[in-house]
């Protein structure tokens, strides 16, 4: 077994009344751990719990051994959500070094970070001014500040050109290999195949946990698709995890 | 609380300012503007000039520092950065500082603009000494400041931001003084008006315009000060690093 770098017992998050998660159990490895289910499902409220900014009702969320969102994590835990959550009215390098400065990191940081997602030549222009795709980046290269250990990323690659997402992808991989642990949240099943280990998810459930080979074997399926309907068809309702 | 963090979202808070022209010009030429326009208006009858001039003086940067504040706060809560920050080892304060810091900064210029403006080219009439002129208006500011962030906590939009301007401000100047004397309005109004923050800096205007005796002056800034401070508790109350 991979040593666990985020470990969920028992997650219970309600929202406006009704239960989002409802007793999640879950750990997460190193490498790059793609969260795949369908809009709706309690993938945001998963990781928004993971990095400690979600109202938890019951249960433990883990990290690095320490509780989710305590302050010695809080310089170790990169996080984007699904929106960029730059500032549309400063420049790409503004932006940059306003999180860096936050983090206690050398201005320096700041251009590494840019250089990692391929960003150098667009550190003058005001990110509002981007595109989706080159915003989105802008920050991912604000949750990749500091080299933290755990990176949580809210579906980084939704609406974004094939060749580009391809390129992202190569990128997790290559953090993931420098150590640090990734995990990327889509909807988009044919994500699956670019993944070291994948959480299905549904209906607030995680419905498979294992490597894309090990879910697809284990319902005799040739893709994550048809490996996720015959997961929700088997079960229809139950839990097998 | 981090002096490092404090400071790095006051200079962040500036940086944006400074690229936002419009809003810059609406925070330092706008009041300067109005300020003559009201000269203009009473230019027949000069002592009503002297006497709302200063209230408008306290009612400008405290008019324009909430609706920037409360507009720029409510964004960094939708827009996900608050949430990103909340990661970050960032504390409540240093964000509310931070923004109290750089509009502070912001409001010093204003008044002085505002005063200079008033004083220098409009021949505004003050007993007291012009410093405490913009003493006042970086209180007011600041109290502004407190209150915008403070509001925009319960609004989900920029809509509803802009919505607490009538709600929350224009009563407070409709009772400040600026319109009716308080010890000329109903007695029931009048003790709203006394608990009511704006009614204690255009009492320190008023006090600057008539008086050379500073006591009246310092206490209301006292006044404005811990309203302020009270906003900002409240504020920080109502910032949470974990939400729904």
């Amino acid at each position: 077994m991979m040593n666990s770098v985020v470990v969920i017992e028992g997650l219970r998050v309600v929202r406006g009344g009704r239960p989002v998660l409802d007793g999640l159990d879950v750990v997460v490895g190193a490498g790059v751990t793609g969260l795949l289910g369908p809009s709706g499902c309690g993938k945001s409220t998963l990781l928004r719990s993971i990095v400690g900014v979600q109202r938890v009702a019951a249960g433990t969320v883990s990290v690095l051994g320490k509780p989710a969102g305590s302050a010695p994590l809080r310089d170790r835990v990169g996080y984007q959500t699904q929106s960029a959550s730059t500032y549309d009215d400063l420049t790409v390098l503004e932006n940059l070094r306003f999180f860096a400065r936050v983090l206690g990191l050398p201005p320096a940081a700041a251009e590494e970070s840019l250089a990692a997602v391929d960003l150098t030549g667009h550190r003058d222009a005001v990110a509002g001014r981007l595109s989706g795709g080159q915003r989105s980046r802008v920050g991912l290269a604000v949750a990749l500040l500091g080299t933290p250990a755990l990176l949580v990323l809210d579906e980084p690659t939704v609406g974004l050109d094939p060749v580009l997402r391809r390129d992202l992808w190569a990128l997790f991989h290559r953090i993931a290999d420098a150590g640090t642990a990734v995990l990327v949240s889509s909807h988009v099943m044919d994500e699956a195949e670019r993944c070291d280990a994948l959480l299905l998810m549904r209906e607030g459930r995680i419905i498979a946990h294992g490597t894309p080979a090990e879910i697809k074997g284990s319902q005799g399926a040739d893709d994550i698709e048809s490996a996720f309907l015959a997961i929700v068809e088997g079960v229809a309702g139950g839990d097998a995890v | 609380m981090t002096p490092r963090v404090t400071l790095a979202v006051a200079v962040r808070v500036l940086t944006q300012l400074r690229r936002d022209h419009r809003t810059l010009a609406m925070l330092l030429v706008l009041p300067c503007l109005l300020q003559a326009l009201l000269w203009w208006i009473f230019q027949d009858t000069p002592l009503v000039f002297d006497r709302i001039g200063p209230a408008l003086l306290a009612i400008f940067p405290f008019f324009v520092m909430f609706l920037v504040t409360s507009i720029t706060t409510l964004r960094e809560r939708s827009g996900g950065t608050l949430e990103r920050l909340f990661t970050m080892p960032m504390g409540r304060l240093d964000f509310l500082c931070g923004y109290a810091l750089a509009f502070g900064a912001v409001a010093a210029v204003q008044a002085a603009l505002a005063a200079g403006v008033a004083i220098g080219l409009l021949d505004l009439d003050l007993r007291g000494p012009d410093v405490l002129l913009v003493v006042v208006g970086v209180a007011d500011a600041v109290l502004g400041t407190a209150l915008g962030l403070f509001v925009s906590a319960f609004a989900r939009t920029e809509f509803q931001a802009v919505q607490f301007l009538p709600a929350v401000v224009v009563p407070q100047i409709l009772l400040c003084g600026l319109i009716v004397p308080r010890d000329r309005l109903p007695e029931v109004l009048e003790t709203v008006a006394n608990v009511l923050p704006l009614t204690w800096a255009v009492d320190a205007m008023e006090h600057l315009a008539t008086s050379t005796r500073t006591g009246e002056v310092w206490r209301d800034v006292g006044i404005v000060v811990a309203f302020a401070l009270a906003a900002l508790a409240l504020g920080a109350a109502t910032l949470r690093r974990r939400t729904d």
